[in-house]
C-alpha cells in the first residue's frame, strides 16, 4: 500500500502554506476547473444539471444497495468476452495478482494509464521489485514519475507543479534543452513515452466505470495514452475498486455527461474508451489477455457502515477539491495519503485505519461547498461530522481522537452551558477575570490556550456589561410588543 | 404567509448574542415589534449544543439538544439571529436524533418551527422593506451554513437592497468560507487564517466600509481580524442595518 503520513497533516500543511510555488501552482484550481465546471452548468441550465445529478446518484445507490449482484453480473460478462476476472481483499492481494501476471508472462516493461488505485496499492514499486520497467503515461503521472513524487490531485495528478519546476524536472532527467514552453515540454514527453508504448509488454489501466451487463471497462482520458495502454501491449490488466460497477451502458450515458464537466469543464473528454475483453479473432489489433482486478481494500468498511456507504458514490472527478477552500491552502500532500480534499478526508481514516488519519475528519469548516459541487451530491460535511463523532467518543484508545482534559472540557461546556444561572454566574467571573486584558471593549492578546491562538491575529470581544438576558429582563420584557 | 399582527416569534438569541453581542438581539426584537410581531423569550433557552456537535462529542450535544427541545416547545414560530445555529435546529438536530423514536418527533416539530431571521421575515411574514435606513457601502458576507444548509441565498440582499440610504457592493467570491469554522479556527489556526486572508483582501476589494452578515460567529472572526489590521470596515449583522429606523 502507498505510504501512509495521514499522521503528520498538522505540520505538513502547515509546510504547504508557506510553499509560495504551491500558492501558486493551487491558484489555478478554482479559478480554472471550478471555473470552468461552473461555465457548463450555466450552459445546461441548472434544471437540467439537478436532474442529472439525481439520476447519476439513483443509479449509485441502487448498484451499492446490490452490489453483490452486480460484480457477478460482471464477473459473468468479462468471462463470456474472454477476459479473466481477479478479486483482492488487499494492496498486498492486489499487487500479488499482478506481479504475478507479469512474471509469468515474461513482462519487462509497462506502460500505465492514470489510475488512482494503482496509486493507492503502490503498485509501481511492487511491479519494480518483481524487475518490471514501469512507465507512467498520462503525462502529469509521468511528471511524478520522474520527480519521485505522489499525485497532488485526483485528476491532475501533478497540479502542484508550475512549468518553471516541470522544465526544471525533464530537463534534469531526461537530458534535453531546458524551456518551459508547454508544447515542447509535452513533445518531449510524447517522444520518450512512445518508445515505451512501442516496447510494452503490458498495459495497465485503471478504470472509471465497469458495465457489469456488457463486461466492460471505461476510462475517460485526454492524452491518448489510455487508448495505447489498453490496445497496444498484449496484456492489458485493470485495476480498480469494486465501487465502479454500474449496471448498463444506459446508465453511462449520464456519467459521461457529469464526469468531464465535473472534472475539468469539459463537455467531454478527448477520449472515452470501452473495453470489453481482449482481441476477438477478427479484431486486427488488441491485447492477447485482458485482466480485471477488483479490490476491496478497505471499501467493505464504508459499504457496511450507512452513513458512510455513499462515499462509494464518488467518481473522482475533484469538483469538491476544486472548491474547497481547505484544500485550496494547503494542496493534495498535506493529507498525507493518496485521496485529498473533502472525499480523501472521508475515505483516508476508513481506508487506512482511523486512528492513522485522527485530524483529517476536523480539517474543514464544514462550509458544505463540496456538497454543493459534487455530481453526485455525496453529503460529505455530514459523513465528515460522524467521523468526527467516531473519533471523539471512541471506545478504542487508539482511535479516540480527543483527550481525557477535551472530554472532560465538552461535559464541562454542558454542563455550563445548560444551566442559565450558573452560566450568569460564570460571566460574572468572566467579566472579572477579562478587566486586566480589556482595551477599549476588546481583547487584543489574552494568556490563555486556545484563546490565546486566537489572539495572535485577531481581537477578541470583551464580554459587555450586560447579556442579552439582562437587557431582555431589565428593558425590553417591559415594552409593549406594539410600537407605534 | 402569516398574518401580520397575528404572529407570536421565539427570539433564539443564540450564545454569542447573548453573551457578546446583546444589541444584535436588541435590533432583532426591534425589528420584529416594528413589523407587528409579538416576541417572546423562553427563559429556559440555552447553547444548542453545535459546539459540541460540530466536535464530535454527541453525548453532551444531545444533552443541550434536549433541553432546547423542551423550552422551545409550544412557540409558534422561532427565530434565530444565525444561519448557523439555526441550522443545528433545524437540520442537525434531526441527525442527533435520527435513531431516537421518542425524540425524533418533537425535533422534526421544531424544526418546521424554526427560522433564521432573515428567512422569518422575507419567507413568514413576506416583508422585503422594512422601512430602515443606513448611510454606507454595505457588502453580504453570505454565511455557509445559511447559505448550504437552509438555502438562503437572495432574501438577505433583497432586505439590504430595499435599505434607504444603503449602497450594496458585491463581495467578489462572495460565497466561500471566511474560515471560521468554530473549533476549526482553533484546531488549525494556519488554515483558518489563510481563508480569512482571502476574505478580508476581497472585502477590501468591494469597497465595502460595512460587512453584514447573519452570523456573529462570521463576524467575529473577520470583525477581530479588521480590528487587529485597522481596516476601515464595520462588521454589522442584518438586523442592526435593518434596525436603523428612516427619517
Amino acid at each position: 500500500m502507498a505510504e501512509i503520513k495521514t499522521k503528520d497533516f498538522q505540520a505538513a500543511s502547515r509546510r504547504s502554506i508557506q510553499d509560495p510555488q504551491l500558492r501558486r501552482a493551487l491558484q489555478r484550481v478554482g479559478a480554472g476547473f471550478d471555473g470552468a465546471r461552473r461555465e457548463n452548468i450555466a450552459e445546461v441550465t441548472p434544471q437540467v444539471w439537478e436532474a442529472w445529478r439525481e439520476q447519476a446518484r439513483r443509479i449509485k445507490v441502487h448498484t451499492l444497495e446490490h452490489l453483490d449482484y452486480y460484480l457477478e453480473l460482471l464477473d459473468q460478462r468479462v468471462t463470456q468476452a474472454g477476459g479473466q476476472m481477479h478479486y483482492a481483499k488487499d494492496a498486498a492481494q492486489a499487487n500479488a495478482i499482478v506481479a504475478q501476471l507479469a512474471r509469468s508472462r515474461g513482462v519487462r516493461i509497462a506502460t500505465k494509464s492514470k489510475s488512482m488505485v494503482s496509486e493507492e496499492l503502490g503498485l509501481n514499486h511492487v511491479l519494480e521489485e518483481a524487475g518490471v520497467e514501469v512507465y507512467e503515461t498520462d503525462l502529469g503521472e509521468y511528471i511524478i514519475q520522474l520527480a519521485g513524487e505522489t499525485p497532488s490531485h485526483l485528476v491532475a495528478p501533478a497540479l502542484h507543479k508550475t512549468k518553471e519546476q516541470v522544465a526544471q524536472l525533464l530537463s534534469q532527467k531526461l537530458g534535453v534543452p531546458l524551456t518551459d514552453d508547454i508544447e515542447t515540454m509535452a513533445a518531449v514527453a510524447r517522444n520518450a513515452l512512445r518508445e515505451k508504448f512501442l516496447q510494452s509488454d503490458l498495459g495497465i489501466s485503471g478504470a472509471n466505470f465497469l458495465v457489469a451487463e456488457t463486461g466492460t471497462l471505461v476510462i475517460f482520458t485526454n492524452e491518448g495514452n489510455g487508448r495505447l495502454c489498453t490496445s497496444a501491449p498484449r496484456m492489458h490488466i485493470g485495476i480498480t475498486g469494486m465501487e465502479k460497477v454500474i449496471p448498463s451502458l444506459q446508465d453511462l450515458a449520464v456519467f459521461m455527461r457529469l464526469l468531464p464537466r465535473s472534472a475539468t469543464g469539459q463537455r467531454l473528454t478527448s477520449y472515452v474508451t470501452l473495453v470489453t475483453g481482449p482481441r476477438r479473432a477478427d479484431d486486427e489489433d488488441g491485447p492477447e489477455e485482458f485482466h480485471l482486478v477488483i479490490v476491496d481494500n478497505g471499501r467493505s468498511r464504508l459499504l457496511a457502515d450507512p452513513e458512510l456507504r455513499e462515499a462509494l458514490y464518488c467518481i473522482r472527478c475533484g469538483a469538491c477539491l476544486n472548491i474547497c477552500p481547505v484544500y485550496q491552502k494547503v494542496g493534495g500532500h498535506a493529507y498525507g495519503w493518496v485521496y485529498p480534499g473533502p472525499i480523501g478526508a472521508v475515505i483516508t481514516p476508513v481506508l487506512v485505519g482511523l486512528g492513522q488519519a485522527k485530524d483529517l475528519p476536523f480539517a474543514s469548516s464544514l462550509c458544505g461547498a463540496c456538497r454543493e459541487a459534487c455530481p453526485i451530491k455525496i453529503n460529505l460535511p455530514r459523513m465528515l461530522l460522524h467521523l468526527r463523532h467516531k473519533l471523539a467518543e471512541s471506545p478504542n484508545a487508539d482511535e479516540k481522537s480527543s483527550s481525557p482534559a477535551e472530554t472532560a472540557a465538552a461535559h464541562g461546556y454542558a454542563g455550563l452551558m445548560g444551566r442559565p444561572k450558573l452560566l450568569a454566574a460564570a460571566r460574572g467571573l468572566g467579566r472579572l477575570a477579562q478587566m486586566p486584558f480589556v482595551r477599549d471593549g476588546k481583547i487584543p492578546h489574552i494568556p490563555l490556550p486556545p484563546l490565546s491562538g486566537w489572539t495572535k491575529t485577531k481581537d477578541l470581544p470583551a464580554l459587555p456589561p450586560r447579556s442579552f438576558r439582562d437587557i431582555w429582563d431589565q428593558e425590553l420584557s417591559r415594552l409593549p410588543d406594539k410600537q407605534d | 404567509m402569516a398574518q401580520r399582527g397575528q404572529v407570536t416569534a421565539s427570539l433564539f438569541a443564540t450564545c454569542m448574542v447573548d453573551q457578546l453581542y446583546p444589541q444584535v438581539g436588541v435590533s432583532v426584537v426591534r425589528v420584529l415589534r416594528r413589523l407587528g410581531v409579538t416576541v417572546q423569550f423562553p427563559a429556559s433557552q440555552v447553547c444548542c449544543g453545535q459546539p459540541l456537535y460540530n466536535a464530535g462529542f454527541t453525548k453532551p450535544a444531545r444533552q443541550l439538544a434536549r433541553h432546547t427541545l423542551r423550552s422551545l416547545a409550544g412557540s409558534q414560530y422561532v427565530v434565530v439571529p444565525s444561519g448557523s445555529c439555526a441550522a443545528m435546529l433545524k437540520v442537525f438536530y434531526l441527525d442527533l436524533f435520527a435513531h431516537d423514536p421518542a425524540l425524533l418527533p418533537p425535533a422534526q416539530e421544531l424544526a418546521s418551527r424554526v427560522y433564521e431571521f432573515s428567512q422569518f421575515l422575507t419567507e413568514v411574514l413576506g416583508v422585503d422593506d422594512v422601512g430602515a435606513s443606513y448611510t454606507g457601502k454595505a457588502a453580504y458576507h453570505p454565511s455557509c451554513h445559511l447559505l448550504r444548509e437552509l438555502g438562503v441565498r437572495e432574501g438577505p440582499r433583497r432586505l439590504l437592497g430595499k435599505v434607504q440610504g444603503l449602497e450594496s457592493v458585491e463581495l467578489p467570491q462572495a460565497e466561500s468560507c471566511c474560515g471560521f469554522g468554530g473549533a476549526f479556527s482553533v484546531k488549525f489556526p494556519h488554515i483558518s487564517g489563510g481563508m480569512l486572508d482571502d476574505k478580508l483582501a476581497n472585502l477590501q476589494a468591494s469597497g465595502a466600509d460595512t460587512l453584514v452578515a447573519c452570523d456573529m460567529g462570521c463576524l467575529m472572526h473577520l470583525g477581530g481580524a479588521i480590528d487587529r489590521r485597522s481596516l476601515p470596515v464595520k462588521i454589522r449583522h442584518l438586523a442592526q442595518v435593518l434596525d436603523g429606523e428612516a427619517k
